[in-house]
């Protein structure tokens, strides 16, 4: 596929996008006028707020008027970057988001990481000893990984790793007296981020184990595979160097399509380990009914998820030289 | 397992060989047994729990094993057991009624968009992968927090937001029977639409739909346990997320008050997880790599 045609492709995903976002939005904006209650309480929140800036954002988004026009006005806030201020943090929406946004990309892209790494080494290990008990063992393990909630596994290794053993940090992302920059600043980070990036990524381990597994023994009985056994390549060269290249599509597939989920395990996550993300502000806003973060958050998020499977569906196409898209 | 990628569409299933095979899987078993226990647990309540779920005691904290206290108390002194019995009430109700519910949708809007095609699958199907983008926990989230969480809620945001998985595994089934002798047989006997839907097409999907919305209540599990765990169940019920919301400050002192709850949900979820893959071991013999 020419890289004309791939950059028509990725414009049309762009315009389709837009329809998606623009619905998000409308069942927001539905939300908030469904919800029992003045609508501006939802707007401007629970915590105690200046009169004049209830006034203000009443106004502006014209709470008076029919309700077509308080749409318009609603999308035409968000489209100036106004996602309103949380009285509950005393800062405007954006900002808390901006400021938390690191901590949340680092905690899940190292899950994801770590997880294929592990997931893909799992899954080629059970191809390999196909029916025998390492196979028998790497099946139930990644059923069981796959019906563990993430939250309670991070309770769990809390419990083991950071109370009884005491050997790993619990809450935070890293310790009050270490430097901010520097070697020792990187391993004290390391030591904070261990035990919730575990947590976050068995499933995802677990998942890619078994779409990894299943992919290779379907590509395993192919002609190609054949072929290269006549040529007497070993093994480990059918199995990494053929084999696995074309593994790697279902690969994507679980890390790309399943980003909003990693981005809602990340929630449950920060709130175990006091993470200073995205969710554990996520779960700080429900808890002080801070409505104006929860929906900006939602915004957000399915803006980020409309994103990766937009990239996913780009790297296909390099992974995948046969995948075509009209 | 459940994404999207590896449900292929099942062309003719069901019949009595895979029943057959489904009967022999152990694994089948095993987990049918295992749901059985916890629903009859569950569903005799009063007998099984041996203490009031929600009445405190002055023994807070109790190891398990201690004060007549099987798994321990929690930090109001309520009993473990009696919670866990209780909330299996709550999990299994809000994860089966919103799996069926999802189900129902899922089948309705996929049996459409597969028979009708054109403009209207097309429509629908853009639909189904808009709420299947949606960040679901997130929404979730916002909806209880906005509305209150009431069961019936929980089961009604669970479902709205779980049934795109049922569409497009019946629409695939559908798209590929539409055209099956046996359907334009009836619709040259002078079937209408509806009776094809349901009463010719419909039979042979069932397979597909039965697999799928096995491991819905799996994730609809584990979706009202995270609910929970956010502490935004339904506040005058005991739930396991809940119990494992307020363990999260007591972990120091009170490893039993997580341990019992994760348990719990994860047994179940397993338990419905290995029955959706045994059911699709023997409903899909192509797939099928026996025990």
């Amino acid at each position: 596929m020419g890289i004309g045609r791939l950059a028509v492709f990725a414009l049309r995903r762009l315009l389709l996008a837009g329809p998606f976002l623009l619905g998000v939005v409308m069942i927001n904006f539905t939300l908030i006028q469904l919800a029992p209650g003045d609508p501006v309480t939802i707007l401007v929140g629970e915590y105690p707020a200046p009169p004049e800036y209830v006034e203000r954002v009443r106004r502006e988004f014209g709470l008076d008027r029919p309700l077509s026009e308080r749409l318009g006005r609603y999308l035409w806030q968000l489209l100036q970057g106004n996602l309103g201020y949380s009285f509950a943090n005393r800062q405007p929406v954006l900002s808390l988001i901006t400021a938390r946004l690191g901590a949340t990309l680092q905690l899940t892209l190292t899950a994801l990481v770590g997880a294929s790494i592990a997931g893909v080494a799992l899954g080629l290990l059970a191809a390999r000893r196909r029916g025998g008990p390492a196979d028998g063992l790497a099946q139930g393990a990644t059923l069981f990984g796959y019906s563990i909630p993430e939250f309670w596994l991070g309770q769990l290794l809390i419990l083991v790793f950071a109370i009884w053993l005491g050997w790993l940090p619990s809450q935070g992302n890293r310790s009050l007296r270490a430097p901010t920059v520097g070697w020792e600043a990187a391993t004290d980070g390391l030591r904070y981020l261990l035990l919730p990036a575990l947590a976050l990524s068995l499933r995802y381990v677990s998942l890619i184990a078994r779409l990894t597994r299943a992919s290779l023994l379907e590509v395993l009985g192919a002609d190609f595979i054949l072929a290269a056994r006549a040529r007497g390549a070993s093994e480990r060269t059918v199995l990494i160097g053929h084999a696995l290249r074309h593994a790697a599509l279902p690969v994507l597939t679980v890390i790309g399509y399943n980003f909003g989920f990693v981005l809602s395990g990340s929630a449950l996550i920060e709130t175990v380990f006091s993470w200073p993300g995205i969710g554990r502000l996520l779960f700080d806003s429900i808890t002080a009914r801070d409505y104006p973060v929860m929906t900006a958050i939602l915004l957000l998020v399915s803006a980020t998820v409309v994103l990766v499977n937009l990239i996913t569906d780009l790297l296909y196409t390099a992974v995948d030289p046969r995948v075509h898209y009209r | 397992m459940t994404t999207s990628a590896d449900m292929a569409p099942i062309p003719y299933g069901g019949g009595a060989p895979s029943w057959y095979r489904l009967r022999r899987s152990r694994r089948a078993r095993a987990a049918g047994g295992l749901i059985l226990i916890i629903l009859l647990l569950a569903l005799a309540a009063p007998l099984t729990a041996g203490h009031d779920p929600l009445s405190g005691s002055a023994d807070a904290l109790l190891p398990p094993l201690t004060g007549g206290h099987a798994l321990g108390t929690d930090h109001l002194g309520r009993d473990i057991w009696a919670q866990l019995v209780y909330g299996a009430r709550v999990s299994l109700a809000v994860g089966i009624l919103a799996a069926l519910s999802a189900t129902v949708i899922g089948t309705t809007v996929g049996a459409v968009a597969g028979y009708a095609g054109g403009w209207v699958d097309a429509l629908l199907m853009r639909i189904a992968e808009g709420f299947q983008t949606l960040p679901r926990l997130v929404l979730a989230l916002i909806v209880v927090a906005l509305f209150g969480a009431g069961l019936g809620r929980l089961i009604f945001v669970i479902a709205i937001l779980s049934w795109p998985q049922t569409a497009r595994v019946v629409r695939a089934s559908f798209l590929s029977l539409r055209e099956a002798p046996f359907v334009d047989a009836a619709r040259v006997a002078g079937m209408g639409a509806g009776a094809i839907v349901a009463g010719e097409i419909l039979p042979n999907v069932l397979a597909p739909i039965v697999v799928t919305g096995s491991l819905d209540v799996a994730t609809a599990i584990l979706l009202e346990a995270a609910l929970g765990f956010f502490g935004l169940g339904d506040p005058n019920r005991v739930s396991w997320g809940g119990m494992l919301n307020q363990a999260q400050p007591y972990l120091r002192q009170a490893w039993w008050m997580s341990l019992f709850p994760g348990l719990a949900i994860s047994l179940v979820v397993l338990g419905f997880n290995v029955l959706g893959d045994s059911l699709n071991d023997a409903l899909n013999p192509r797939l099928g790599e026996g025990e």
